[in-house]
């Protein structure tokens, strides 16, 4: 495992994402929904908006990142839970 | 009928996610490691926290691949589509002739990709090759080496011979696919040729060109053999496309940290195009289901 690198931060970010991973599906067995359709006017289930919510989350953070620079990248997570709560309520 | 609901089924997919863990997310997991570090070999690295995702999104050198990549794809959709629903709308529907289209139309696909990228360095060389020879000798100043506008018309003309024959084929099996009745209600219509192709065939072939658009936006995306074969990314940096910058900044260079960064930056665009693509493509079905 040495040669992977791995940080602690990183391993952080790919353990929420893995138990944001597992948390839906459990979800989606237990509960399921049927598809709606949004803002976006596509049908979406949970995991699907769960997805746009972490793309799009990658982007906010990159767009912070170039447009306000790096001391103030924790407020970019408060701009993507505001995106997440978006996208769950409307898309 | 009610269907039964069996998610034991699932454990039949473990064997792909496992082959899928160790090609695709554990070397993925090795980039997004590598991107907030710093290495100088010996596998001893150093914690860079944002540095190199800064670094990247400031540089030109980056903004500049990744315009000419949007650039080369652009154009290549441009042509390859509707030259390829022009061929498959040409093509004999079937018989003798059919078949042979339809192997003809096959070969270049069949091509490795470095191979393709041989033909075409050779074949566009001024002093022994066909192409670069003969516009050399009417008299155009054709040299794909020093001059950009040579070097990008080839590695073009390159992708289109290449990958028309895909687009026309799937356009082909789209036409196929319309029943007879449709062109014989056309027919008591007196629609003209174009209305025909308008609002019977484009609809029906809609499906296979998204995904035809789909193949070709990727693929053409992450190229790197057959530019790399041909110009070699240049003359100066004008024919360097996004994989090619990114080859040559993690293997020529060994920035490991920056290149581990520019291709999840990279990847991230991907991403986002695929899902815009295939969003489309299933509400198009579930339209026209």
């Amino acid at each position: 495992m040495e040669w992977m690198a791995w940080t602690w931060p990183t391993a952080t970010f790919f353990m929420v994402i893995a138990a944001l991973l597992i948390t839906f599906s459990i979800l989606a067995i237990k509960f399921p929904e049927a598809p709606r359709v949004g803002v976006l006017r596509i049908e979406t289930t949970r995991g699907d908006r769960l997805f746009i919510t972490l793309l799009g989350s990658a982007f906010i953070n990159l767009a912070w990142l170039g447009l306000v620079g790096p001391d103030n990248q924790p407020w970019a997570l408060a701009v993507c839970l505001v995106w997440a709560a978006a996208v769950f309520r409307w898309v | 009928m009610e269907k039964t609901v069996n998610h034991r089924a699932w454990f039949l997919v473990l064997p792909v996610l496992l082959l899928v863990a160790f090609s695709a997310v554990i070397p993925l997991m090795t980039v997004v490691n590598y991107s907030f570090q710093d290495t100088f070999g010996n596998n001893e690295f150093f914690w860079a926290g944002l540095e190199w995702f800064q670094q990247m999104l400031n540089s030109e050198r980056m903004w500049n691949a990744l315009g000419r990549q949007l650039m080369f794809s652009g154009i290549i959709l441009a042509i390859e589509i509707p030259l390829g629903i022009f061929v498959a709308l040409n093509m004999p529907k079937s018989g003798f002739w059919s078949s042979f289209c339809l192997v003809l139309m096959s070969l270049p696909l069949l091509i490795p990709w470095n191979v393709v990228g041989t033909i075409w360095q050779i074949f566009g060389r001024i002093d022994i090759g066909l192409l670069g020879y003969t516009l050399d000798m009417i008299g155009i100043d054709y040299n794909y080496t020093q001059n950009a506008l040579a070097a990008w018309v080839t590695i073009i003309v390159m992708d289109v011979w290449h990958w028309t024959s895909l687009v026309a084929l799937l356009a082909f099996a789209g036409l196929k696919s319309i029943p007879d009745a449709f062109y014989q209600a056309a027919k008591i219509d007196q629609a003209s040729r174009w209305k025909v192709f308008r609002y019977i065939e484009l609809p029906k072939m809609m499906g296979v060109l998204m995904i035809a658009i789909l193949l070709r936006f990727m693929d053409s995306f992450m190229i790197y053999t057959e530019p790399f074969v041909v110009t070699g990314g240049g003359p100066g940096n004008t024919t360097t496309l996004l994989s090619i910058d990114l080859v040559k900044m993690a293997l020529g260079q060994f920035d490991l940290g920056p290149a581990a960064a520019f291709s999840l930056m990279y990847f991230l665009v991907i991403l986002l195009i695929s899902w815009v693509f295939y969003t489309v493509m299933t509400n198009l079905d579930k339209r026209e289901g």
